[in-house]
């Protein structure tokens, strides 16, 4: 299949697709603004923007401070980038697997990739002390994440070599059995794990932006790009999904080969996520829900408006995060499921009096 | 053309079909009838190329219909299931759309074109906004028959196209039946090799130019006049049957012996 040049499906474009992905753009910018300027030191709209400016040549206002430069540039920036690409990458995961399982209510954790790369990354902080007794300093961090990352795409070459080839049914089937296994093993993990790795392990578990570097938003980045292209390149398949698998085979569809597409992106996304931020749950649900109520189901919109409102809800739980009980700080997987959860079980709901009027 | 020769089809170990020849020829309009479970379907599916023949060979313009690719083989047939259940609601604009995807990239116009006169072949220009969920089973029918209607789109001698239809009038009234039956003759006109399964014999006898009986695990076919008699229909369905003609048309008119 070559990769076309995207382009609606809609013979009269509505310009509301339009307007939605221009309005989220400008608050992901605004907020991102906010967000860097909030905290401990506070910074006014002006100070962040001229911090943010002073790389390109911007004069510095009298009350930006060294300081200053230094919080935004070495603190906040990663942080809030970070963020924006984690709530990106896994709601354009969620929207994936929503639409090659044809199902509203898949997210990516379905594919065993989160399980796979918790047990991954709980491996290395309950046993990381035995491997290696002395400590391992500044490392760890990316001893784990690389241990995540491996475990999540592991799984989820496990799940495509079991399932593959069959039903988009089995394919379910397997991710979510590894997914328990991978659950059974982290519990085994906390377990035997001692009080200092508990406490990480737990932290970690319910996910945090909080170690955010730039070498951390590099790898991100680089991990999450390809997968992004990748993702916007499969929306007009996916839009043919809709009918169903034999119809899309119809179509012209390649329909196993757009899941293994689809997969490989949802790992790359999902196992960076997890790798360098922890579980983060039910952003992958919820938002390419609020967005087809928004705009519709046609993916070419749908993929790129979900990358920009994650971004955004993770961008504000963050700030929400570490400012609603500062100077502690609220793991942020915390806040999206308080958000996720409510709005999950209204979903129920509502699918029910659909059901049954 | 689409070309079945000797052809075994299997579900799971049980055999449907054993032994099928048909040709599926461009520019003629081919009816499959039978009993219910005959293997109607399976023989369209198999001809679509969704289901890999036991033995024997399918070919669509000679070439095995295994080794096209999807998008290959999409840019040659069209296929109407029986029913289409869609994950996420679309407008039934966007279903008809979707048609021209093995066609992509082509120009916007064109595709709108394309479109607009698919949709108007069915009587649905009314029903493009219309959530596809929010339309009766008759108005779904007929924006799936649109749909492969632009997916066939503007045939031409250059682009042979084959079009197969899965009992498209299961849900319509008498008059988009009729209108189902000009379509496909129209079609058919245009050079397109059209395939559909009916029910209504009449409708059979008055639209096709070969008759398909699929039955007792095989395939019959001939012209409608040789095919469409008492004896074969009787042995077909289990059911005295009688065959007469229409005074005013050259059609046979199938009727029961005896009302039950």
């Amino acid at each position: 299949m070559s990769v076309a040049p995207a382009r609606s499906m809609m013979i009269e474009p509505s310009s509301r697709p339009r307007w939605l992905l221009l309005g989220l753009a400008l608050a992901l910018a605004a907020l991102c603004v906010v967000a860097i300027g909030v905290g401990a030191l506070s910074l006014s709209f002006e100070q962040v923007v001229a911090a943010l400016g002073e790389p390109l040549g911007l004069p510095r206002p009298a009350d930006l401070t060294d300081l200053h430069v230094n919080v935004v540039w070495g603190l906040r920036a990663p942080r809030v980038i970070l963020a924006a690409l984690v709530g990106g990458g896994l709601a354009v995961a969620g929207a994936l697997m929503q639409g090659v399982f044809r199902n509203p209510l898949a997210e990516p954790t379905l594919v065993g990739v989160s399980g796979g790369a918790a047990l991954g990354a709980a491996i290395i902080i309950v046993l990381g002390g035995l491997l290696w007794p002395e400590g391992l300093g500044a490392a760890s961090q990316w001893i784990t994440a690389g241990a995540a990352f491996a475990g999540g795409a592991a799984t989820v070459a496990l799940v495509v070599a079991l399932a593959g080839g069959t039903s988009a049914h089995t394919l379910l089937l397997s991710g979510i059995a590894l997914q328990v296994i991978a659950g059974a093993g982290v519990g085994a993990l906390t377990f035997i794990a001692d009080d200092e790795a508990l406490r990480s392990l737990t932290f970690w578990m319910l996910g945090s932006v909080g170690s955010a570097t730039w070498p951390a938003v590099a790898v991100a980045a680089a991990l999450m790009a390809p997968a992004l292209i990748l993702a916007f390149s499969l929306s007009r398949p996916l839009d043919a999904l809709t009918l169903g698998e034999r119809q899309a085979h119809h179509l012209g569809v390649p329909v196993r080969q757009i899941w293994r597409r689809a997969v490989v992106a949802v790992a790359l996304l999902v196992g960076a996520a997890v790798a360098l931020c922890g579980v983060i749950g039910f952003l992958g649900l919820v938002v390419p829900h609020l967005v087809r109520l928004l705009i519709g189901p046609s993916h070419r919109d749908l993929l790129r408006a979900s990358a920009l409102l994650g971004a955004v809800i993770l961008v504000g739980a963050d700030l929400a995060a570490r400012t609603l009980a500062a100077p502690a700080e609220i793991p942020v997987g915390v806040i999206t499921t308080l958000i996720g959860g409510p709005f999950f079980l209204g979903l129920l709901v509502q699918a029910r009096r659909r059901v049954s009027p | 053309m689409i070309s079945a020769r000797n052809v075994t089809l299997r579900r799971g170990r049980r055999v449907i079909l054993e032994g099928v020849d048909l040709d599926v020829p461009l520019g003629q309009v081919t009816a499959l009838i039978g009993p219910n479970g005959a293997g109607k379907s399976t023989l369209l599916a198999a001809l679509a190329g969704d289901l890999a023949p036991a033995s024997g060979q399918i070919t669509i313009d000679d070439t095995p219909i295994g080794r096209w690719s999807p998008r290959a083989l999409a840019r040659r047939r069209a296929v109407m299931p029986q029913h289409t259940e869609l994950a996420f609601d679309l407008p039934a604009r966007d279903v008809v759309a979707l048609g021209r995807l093995p066609f992509d990239p082509e120009p916007r116009d064109q595709r709108a074109a394309v479109v607009a006169e698919a949709l108007a072949a069915v009587d649905g220009e009314a029903l493009g906004r219309r959530p596809f969920s929010a339309l009766s089973g008759g108005e779904q029918q007929r924006v799936a028959l649109a749909r492969a209607l632009a997916q066939i789109g503007r045939a031409g001698p250059e682009a042979p196209r084959h079009l197969l239809l899965d009992e498209p009038t299961a849900s319509l009234d008498l008059l988009h039946q009729h209108r189902l039956i000009s379509t496909a003759r129209r079609v058919a006109r245009q050079g397109v090799g059209v395939l559909v399964i009916l029910h209504d014999l009449q409708l059979a006898a008055r639209c096709a130019d070969q008759i398909a009986l699929v039955g007792g695990g095989g395939v019959q076919s001939g012209a409608p006049s040789a095919v469409l008699t008492a004896p074969r229909l009787s042995a077909l369905y289990g059911l005295p049957l009688r065959v007469i003609h229409h005074p005013e048309s050259s059609v046979p008119l199938v009727t029961f012996t005896e009302p039950t």
